[in-house]
């Protein structure tokens, strides 16, 4: 419940003080500000929607597919193959520098990113993250141990890894920049597992996250692991990132 | 109570096991936060903690309140707030805001995507753009982010660019700077008591100058090119006491190997780490940034050093920018606190793959090594190659494997080749380094240290042993994902660069 709080980072603030993260994310976030601070910028405004269950509407972004979109995190699920990895996988390891000529921010070359996921894995990692030749990966679910993203800021990691289809990120624990960067571009869910799963789910099982249910079942081995609630990040991720997120609540203007 | 919270690992003989260490500041509340992180990190790498709160002591005197640490102390003023805690979110005023050719370009395209392709940057004289990453390279995708930039930085009239555009010799763009840490420091961007962000993770280094500073993402920079503030999570403060007088034979690198090995490469998430002390107070203001800049190898996410005289003294041909410093108020708190008598610590490195990784340097004495690289923001400053020339010079003696030069900046390149070395009888660097046969100092750049293109110079292209004055070394960091990496000193990388095998300095500097 702390580590949620804590990794909720700036969202919190988008929350009333009497519903910290730690509160139910299964019900639809209700929102309130009473205290948002003013920016005073001229390109923003203070106004805010007070309910945000009934303004998030459906856009998919970059890496989204529409089945995997429900219109609130409690009811999302994501299914497929999952990948395995160990601790501390730094940044070097989910985009190595030489790809870092490419910007996110260009539609093309945010798809070229993708296709490099994981490439810096060393090759003790004998089943490779993409295919040869292929742009996506068939693991949209990758589970990691402690420390997941270290290292460099660069915010390519969690983009190459939403821009190869990884729909969210199950680690023991994150690196502060990766978890933070996850959020603010809503390409990936960085969602903790209360134990330690990433030596018991073996690269290829099939497995099911419910984030409402807080809840991640292997269904080759058949079995359940809790996770630790996403809180307020969810919503963010959900609406494409930090800047989606305020328009659709009325934080920022709609373009 | 102060020794268990004083020494978390009792293997290390740095860490004094005094019973007596005054924590009157400290709330028994908090004793138990400690001893649960404690328990945690030594467990398993646990980066994620929530800030413990703990009840504070009203201060004494009638002025202060609470205690602040330096970190929550800057917060608070760029937040115009009185009174800050750990795990508060507050939006902060940034005072500077830097970007590279990396992920400038990428911090750009969001900025102009929610602000408008017309939007004005929040502050021109605000923004830092430093060209340092791919720039000696003929790949035309880093060549066109640097070209983005100075299109941006041209639309937007932005004060601080260090361009370059003369690749083929980098002294004929006087403009040009290099890495941009030390060129932040060395342009007098750095001033205590304020707030820097950057998108770069070593952002961290400018915490030598009291300040607050720390690594964002491309998303979160182009929200500050339009607004100027950033909704940031104050840290809670981890301290680190160092006392005693510094060994010839050691330098900063050493000091943070011997924490990060300490504390791990989570041990400091989302938190604060606070570096105080004789030693530390020794240091001069690049030994100070060495020490801030691998704060988060430690998952740290600022560093800071008070400043003193040493810091005003650099700053005063620097910046005519008005600065107020802050201190940690005595009432304090802090999550926790670590003591090392540094005249105990011998000369670390940190082994591969990871910079927690740490063994002492004479107990790798038989790992053969294949090169040496020199270079970086954190071990290509003028006083790293200072350090490397003094063992070069002690020794007299040829190096007996490539050693790569890279100074960070172009003031370093010139540093290298014009300063006298002390007690090289007027001798520069540069001269030093050709005797002992080292390769000819490089272009400035942050260079092989993380890679890069393919033809960036002394990039590891193959599966090599190299002793590195840098930050990082995960697989495949310099380039080939089975290389191997030994950080180290500019001291303990020049000695091993004379024997051919990871050395002790003190093979030399007698």
């Amino acid at each position: 419940m702390a580590a949620s709080l804590s990794q909720a980072l700036y969202l919190a603030t988008f929350t009333s003080s009497a519903s910290k993260p730690s509160a139910s994310p299964i019900s639809p976030p209700s929102i309130k500000v009473p205290t948002f601070s003013p920016l005073t910028v001229q390109p923003l405004s203070s106004a805010f929607t007070p309910n945000v269950a009934h303004v998030i509407t459906l856009t998919p972004h970059a890496t989204s597919t529409p089945s995997s979109i429900p219109s609130d995190t409690s009811t999302t699920t994501f299914h497929g193959l999952c990948y395995a990895v160990g601790d501390n996988i730094d940044t070097d390891q989910i985009i190595p520098a030489e790809y870092l000529t490419l910007v996110p921010s260009n539609p093309a070359e945010y798809e070229k990113l993708g296709s490099y996921a994981l490439i810096g894995l060393p090759s003790s990692y004998a089943t490779r993250f993409i295919e040869p030749n292929e742009t996506k990966t068939k693991y949209s679910i990758l589970i990691g141990g402690a420390n997941f993203g270290c290292g460099s800021s660069r915010e390519h990691a969690p983009v190459a890894l939403g821009a190869a289809g990884v729909k969210a990120v199950v680690a023991e624990s994150y690196a502060r920049i990766f978890f933070r960067n996850s959020v603010a571009t809503g390409e990936v869910y960085p969602v903790e597992s209360e134990v330690r799963i990433c030596e018991e789910c073996k690269t290829g099982d099939v497995v099911t996250i419910e984030l409402g249910e807080s809840r991640l079942i292997n269904h080759t081995t058949g079995k359940e692991y809790k996770l630790k609630p996403i809180g307020d990040a969810g919503p963010v991720i959900e609406a494409g990132g930090i800047f989606a997120y305020a328009r659709k609540t009325g934080m920022i203007p709609s373009q | 109570m102060a020794s268990s919270l004083v020494s978390p690992s009792p293997t290390s003989s740095f860490i004094s096991n005094k019973k007596d260490l005054g924590f009157s500041a400290f709330p028994s509340t908090s004793q138990v936060a400690i001893r649960k992180c404690k328990k945690q990190v030594s467990k398993q790498i646990v980066s994620v903690m929530a800030p413990q709160q703990s009840e504070r002591k009203p201060a004494t005197t009638g002025s202060v309140k609470t205690g602040m640490t330096m970190t929550e102390k800057i917060l608070a003023r760029a937040s115009e707030k009185p009174q800050l805690s750990p795990g508060d979110n507050v939006w902060v005023n940034v005072d500077i805001l830097m970007t590279h050719d990396v992920c400038g370009p990428g911090s750009i395209g969001i900025f102009k995507k929610e602000f408008g392709e017309n939007a004005k940057v929040w502050d021109r004289e605000k923004i830092v753009i430093i060209p340092d990453h791919y720039i000696f390279t003929s790949d035309e995708r880093a060549n066109r982010n640097v070209d983005i930039l100075r299109d941006f930085c041209k639309e937007e009239n932005i004060k601080y660019f260090y361009d370059i555009k003369d690749l083929s010799n980098f002294k004929a763009n006087p403009d040009y700077k290099g890495v941009c840490h030390v060129a932040l420091a060395q342009e007098g961007h750095c001033r205590p008591g304020e707030v820097l962000l950057g998108t770069d993770s070593h952002t961290c280094t400018a915490g030598a100058f009291g300040q607050f500073a720390t690594g964002i993402g491309n998303t979160d920079a182009g929200f500050v090119l339009g607004t100027g503030k950033l909704l940031l999570k104050v840290p809670p403060t981890l301290r680190f006491v160092m006392d005693g007088e510094m060994p010839h034979y050691l330098l900063a690198k050493d000091l943070i190997l011997q924490i990060i090995g300490e504390i791990s490469v989570a041990g400091a998430t989302y938190k604060s780490m606070e570096f105080v002390g004789t030693t530390v107070e020794s240091l001069n203001m690049e030994e100070r940034m060495t020490l801030c800049n691998m704060v988060v190898e430690a998952g740290g996410k600022n560093g800071v050093v008070p400043a003193d005289s040493t810091t005003f003294k650099y700053l005063e041909d620097k910046t005519s920018v008005p600065y107020e410093p802050v201190y940690s108020d005595a009432q304090a708190s802090f999550l926790s606190e670590y003591r090392f008598d540094i005249s105990k610590l011998e000369p670390l490195v940190a082994k591969p793959h990871s910079p927690d990784n740490r063994a002492l340097a004479r107990e790798c004495k038989d790992v053969k090594i294949d090169r040496v690289y020199i270079g970086s923001c954190t071990g290509g400053k003028t006083e790293d190659f200072l350090a490397a020339a003094k063992v070069f010079l002690a020794s007299g003696k040829k190096v007996k494997v490539p050693t790569f030069l890279v100074p960070a900046t172009q003031k370093v390149w010139l540093d290298i080749y014009t300063l006298p070395v002390p007690g090289a009888g007027g001798k520069t660097c540069s001269q030093i380094f050709e005797e002992a046969g080292c390769d000819t100092p490089a272009s400035p750049s942050c260079g092989a240290c993380l890679g890069g293109p393919k033809d960036t110079y002394a990039r590891m292209n193959e599966p090599k042993v190299c002793v590195s004055t840098t930050n990082r070394n995960f697989p495949g960091r310099m380039g080939h994902k089975e290389g191997q990496i030994y950080l180290a000193s500019p001291y303990t990388a020049a000695a091993s660069a004379l024997t051919g095998y990871v050395t002790d300095p003190r093979e030399f500097l007698l």
